[in-house]
């Protein structure tokens, strides 16, 4: 193994003891495989065991370790040493208050994701049949992509609108309204697009399309986000211009 | 209790300097004011052919002055810029989808250039260019 | 003290705490249900499952036909009156995900598709891609949020079950923001908290699984049943120890050695089938126990290829194409680019057998009910068994879904029983009690070991000893060293005397729980002086079902290795036989 260093300076932020957050720099060995989470763990393991921060999978599925560096939102089980100079900050997901070093607050994100009605809702008129529910890959390739959102937040970290106006709902919340919406088993669009085409929802987004371009899913909440603009446009012309047409 | 969770707060008039992307955003969105200026200077020409002849000459010389020329440049690139910079996104709030995939980016894209240069084709063959 | 009270108090919200939880939503809306994880209910481990779910549903299978594959896949220590049982009720769990909206791959003609899987002779694995996991957490939570009756009490950490004459009032927590110790008083609880993966050093486990639901259980006097049994996958990446899914090989993936030579063929597995044809039950569609050792044995062949990162072999995908490897198997090519620089598209993978299972786990009845009244347990914290020695791949996503509503099912029951109330008096001494043991490892002054000093400890212990291969000395050593650093885990002194989000408290507490585990694998492993299944011992190599075709129990002693006792397994329909994986049957 090399001899080269890399300095990590982390975020701290004890709110116990801290009026405001402060940085604090780690010597860390340098490892061509290693991914910042991996020198997050070396630093706690063998140089300060009090800093936290959330990990899991360590394969870039659970969402848990989304954080800035060099401010920029990633993944630090994604986001590897080598792509990276040698000094290299970290601190906590942007636009969400810092509960403590790099973990952040998300109350605000869950429930975001509960307003929008996140679940399928079948028709009224069908039956309560217990049958698996045909469903062509053509149909299932429609929404797929959107399936895809680990919940990471990264979107919002990097989402000016959202930093400006924190009721906006935000990228991953409205992607995955967009979801369901677009899913041929289900029923629920007009009453998801009450609440995602409104104030507060896509008319929030002025398509910086920072989403998009720091998705580490590719699910692209940007592009959903215009369709939604789009199909809520169009609702509004058929209703107001051609109120004989049934949506 | 203990908790005090710390809130960053967000410059409501410099966070578009922070990143590259959103010093590009404010340029796709300022780059539109410069469609709006041609659109005043279309305007203005109307209005001295309206004063009659000598206004709308006077008004000719003006646009073919080196000022007028530069002016016209620097709101083309912007104009480019915009335009191109829109339909560059297009693919996203446009996906066409045929059968299980999804038509290429590239070619929704291409299909708005080539809109754009029939419809200015169409345009210059009405003024009379050809 | 914060007191929550509910009706029933759910520990974990992976797979199975999330389908009882809906359960109960269901069940009776007027219910409370507290849904307690330590973790965000995305961020638990089912998500990342690969491969996909086990459940008949083609014409051309049967019921029958996977109970076979599941008792003989187990090694006959399952318990044939709930794999009948699992068996039956899976389909229908499976639809219920696909009518919830989970996007399953499917068919051209639209009915859900179904790929090979290792050990199983029929094709009944459903998918979602490579991230079948993932898929069936997210539909699972996002339809809990249709249910007003589920609370969730997210990123609290549980330290201790309630008890009180014989039966379980509930838990307490610690709200990791607040760092404040909560009461939550229930009239049943439910374990769902996930395996011990963590136990070992080279793991496809998350960081959170790190056994607490079943030390939990364990400590509160309900035996461990099975702990000697871990399944090693046979296909991580050697780095990391990321997880490869067995649908690689269900696609067509081979296995090659250094010569290229595909060496499953010498170890009871042949004949060779052709690349990407693969044939049911054979080859590369063995079940997991043999193939991880079929590994080992190469490797003291000399077989295998020296890597940075150990000695691996190759899994090969090249002839399946990219459009293939792209439909289905998308996360398996992101996995292998972005963390060995292998594209599976143009180079064949290095690999390694990995931690990745327990079969054993909290007892539990067919009913997913335990020993102690008022508790249940589903998911791979539990062991029905349905497992037995060895799983096969795909039967734990939907052993989540069919058990994680059976134990909903069950303390429904439970509570229409009109179970006695808890006395006030002693269930407010144990939070009292419970407070007082994470006051006293704040106070503990001068304290000189350190958690990862003694973590890493451990999992050179179980790495060493209790890995696919096993000897009675290596075990005895392996015991002497747990009970060893179990002790010495009183001595952890906290650097972090703060409460907010305090993670070295709850890494203390963690590895606490992992100890407990390794010492019930250990112990237990020493204890069966036999081989079956995952559980291969060097010094009694064959199957001994006079004496061993029983559940090893593990029981917490306070200060001492587990007591071990044993229970006879449940025999239906199918007598111990030979597990026979070779193609050539006819």
């Amino acid at each position: 193994m090399s001899e080269r260093r890399v300095s990590l300076e982390v975020l701290r932020y004890d709110p116990e003891t801290d009026s405001e957050p402060r940085f604090q720099r780690y010597p860390v060995p340098y490892h061509e495989e290693w991914v910042v989470l991996d020198a997050l763990n070396y630093i706690k393991d063998h140089l300060d065991t009090t800093l936290s921060y959330r990990w899991s999978c360590h394969m870039a599925v659970c969402g848990s370790c989304g954080m800035m560096v060099n401010g920029e939102p990633v993944l630090a089980c994604k986001a590897f040493l080598r792509d990276y100079p040698d000094e290299i900050r970290v601190e906590p997901l942007l636009h969400f208050p810092i509960e403590r070093d790099l973990v952040t607050v998300i109350d605000d994100f869950m429930a975001k994701l509960a307003r929008v009605k996140p679940y399928l809702i079948p028709a009224r008129d069908e039956p309560a049949s217990a049958a698996e529910r045909r469903q062509t890959p053509a149909e299932l390739k429609r929404f797929k992509q959107y399936t895809l959102c680990i919940n990471c937040m990264l979107c919002y970290a990097a989402c000016p609108e959202y930093g400006l106006m924190p009721e906006f709902l935000g990228p991953a919340a409205i992607a995955l309204a967009h979801r369901y919406n677009r899913d041929s088993r289900d029923a629920g669009r007009d009453e998801r697009q009450e609440i995602i085409a409104a104030n507060e929802g896509v008319w929030d987004c002025s398509f910086v399309g920072a989403c998009s371009e720091v998705c580490p899913k590719h699910v692209d909440p940007a592009g959903a986000l215009q369709q939604v603009k789009i199909a809520s446009t169009v609702d509004w012309y058929k209703e107001h211009l051609m109120p004989w047409v049934k949506k | 209790m203990s908790r005090k969770p710390y809130v960053r707060e967000v410059s409501k008039t410099r966070w578009f300097l922070r990143q590259p992307r959103y010093m590009r955003y404010m340029m796709r969105e300022v780059t539109c004011l410069s469609i709006g200026a041609y659109a005043l200077v279309l305007v203005l020409g109307i209005k001295r052919l309206s004063e009659g002849r000598a206004a709308y000459e006077g008004f000719l010389q003006a646009l073919a002055s080196p000022g007028g020329i530069l002016f016209h440049l620097v709101v083309l690139a912007f104009a480019l810029y915009h335009t191109a910079s829109w339909f560059n996104v297009t693919p996203k709030a446009m996906p066409v989808q045929i059968g299980e995939s999804f038509v290429s980016g590239g070619v929704i894209v291409g299909a708005h250039y080539g809109a754009w240069i029939v419809i200015s084709l169409a345009v210059l063959l009405l003024a009379g260019a050809f | 003290m914060v007191t929550i009270r509910t009706d029933v108090a759910i520990l974990g919200a992976g797979g199975a705490g999330l389908r009882a939880a809906i359960a109960l939503a269901e069940s009776d809306p007027g219910l409370r249900i507290a849904l307690i994880s330590k973790v965000y209910p995305m961020r638990s481990h089912t998500c990342a499952a690969e491969g996909g779910a086990a459940g008949v549903i083609k014409a051309d299978d049967s019921l029958e036909q996977h109970f076979h594959d599941t008792v003989g896949g187990g090694d006959w220590l399952s318990d044939q009156d709930a794999v009948e049982y699992f068996i039956r009720e899976a389909p229908g769990e499976l639809v219920q995900l696909e009518r919830w909206g989970c996007p399953w791959s499917r068919d051209p003609d639209g009915s859900v598709a179904v790929r090979p899987f290792g050990g199983m002779k029929i094709k009944r694995t459903w998918y979602a891609a490579d991230k079948s996991g993932f898929h069936i957490l997210h539909t699972l939570f996002q339809t809990s949020l249709k249910h007003p009756a589920i609370e969730r009490f997210d990123e609290y950490y549980a330290t201790d079950l309630l008890v009180d004459d014989g039966r379980c009032h509930g838990l307490t927590a610690i709200e990791m923001r607040s760092g404040q110790l909560r009461e939550f008083r229930a009239q049943a609880v439910i374990i769902a908290a996930g395996g011990a993966g963590r136990m070992f050093r080279f793991t496809t486990n998350g960081a959170i699984k790190t056994g607490d639901g079943m030390a939990l259980a364990y400590r509160a006097g309900v035996p461990l049943k099975d702990m000697e049994f871990v399944q090693y996958h046979p296909t991580g990446l050697p780095n990391t120890g990321i997880l490869l899914t067995e649908g690689c090989r269900g696609e067509g993936g081979i296995l090659v050695n250094r010569s290229g030579y595909r060496y499953l063929q010498d170890y009871g597995m042949g004949p060779e089938t052709a690349p990407g044809k693969p044939v049911l039950k054979t080859m590369e569609l063995g079940p997991r126990d043999r193939l991880s050792q079929a590994f080992w044995h190469e490797m003291k062949k000399g077989n295998t290829i020296p890597t940075p990162w150990g000695e691996c072999v190759l899994l090969d995908m090249r002839h399946l194409g990219e459009k293939l490897i792209d439909e289905r198997l998308p996360f398996v090519r992101e996995l292998s680019t972005s963390y060995l620089g292998k594209d599976p598209v143009t180079e064949p993978i290095p690999v390694r057998p990995v931690v990745h299972y327990m079969m054993g786990g909290i007892d539990t009845d067919i009913g997913a009910a335990t020993p102690l009244a008022g508790l249940f347990a589903a998911g791979e914290c539990a062991c029905v068994s349905i497992n037995g020695a060895n799983r096969l791949g795909s039967n734990s996503l939907t052993e989540i879904l069919v058990f994680g509503r059976r134990a909903a099912l069950s303390a429904v029951e439970y509570l229409r029983s009109g179970p006695r109330a808890g006395n006030e008096r002693a269930l407010t001494a144990r939070t009292a009690e419970a407070r007082e043991r994470i006051r006293r490892l704040f106070e503990i002054t001068g304290g000189r070991v350190s958690i990862s000093g003694l973590r890493s400890e451990m999992m050179d212990t179980m790495e060493e000893h209790a890995g696919i291969y096993r000897t009675g000395g290596g075990l005895a050593q392996a015991c002497a060293r747990l009970s060893e650093l179990r002790e010495r885990h009183a001595g952890i002194g906290l650097n972090d005397r703060t409460n907010v989000y305090n993670t070295e408290l709850l890494q203390a507490l963690e590895l606490k729980s992992m100890l407990d585990c390794a010492e019930a694998v250990a112990v237990s492993a020493q204890a069966r002086t036999e081989s079956r299944g995952a559980h291969q011992r060097l010094d009694f190599v064959e199957r001994d079902d006079d004496k061993f075709l029983r559940h090893s129990l593990a029981h917490h002693r306070s200060g001492q290795p587990p007591r071990i006792e044993y229970r006879d397994v449940v025999v239906t329909k199918s007598q111990p036989g030979v597990r026979d994986y070779s193609g050539d049957k006819k």
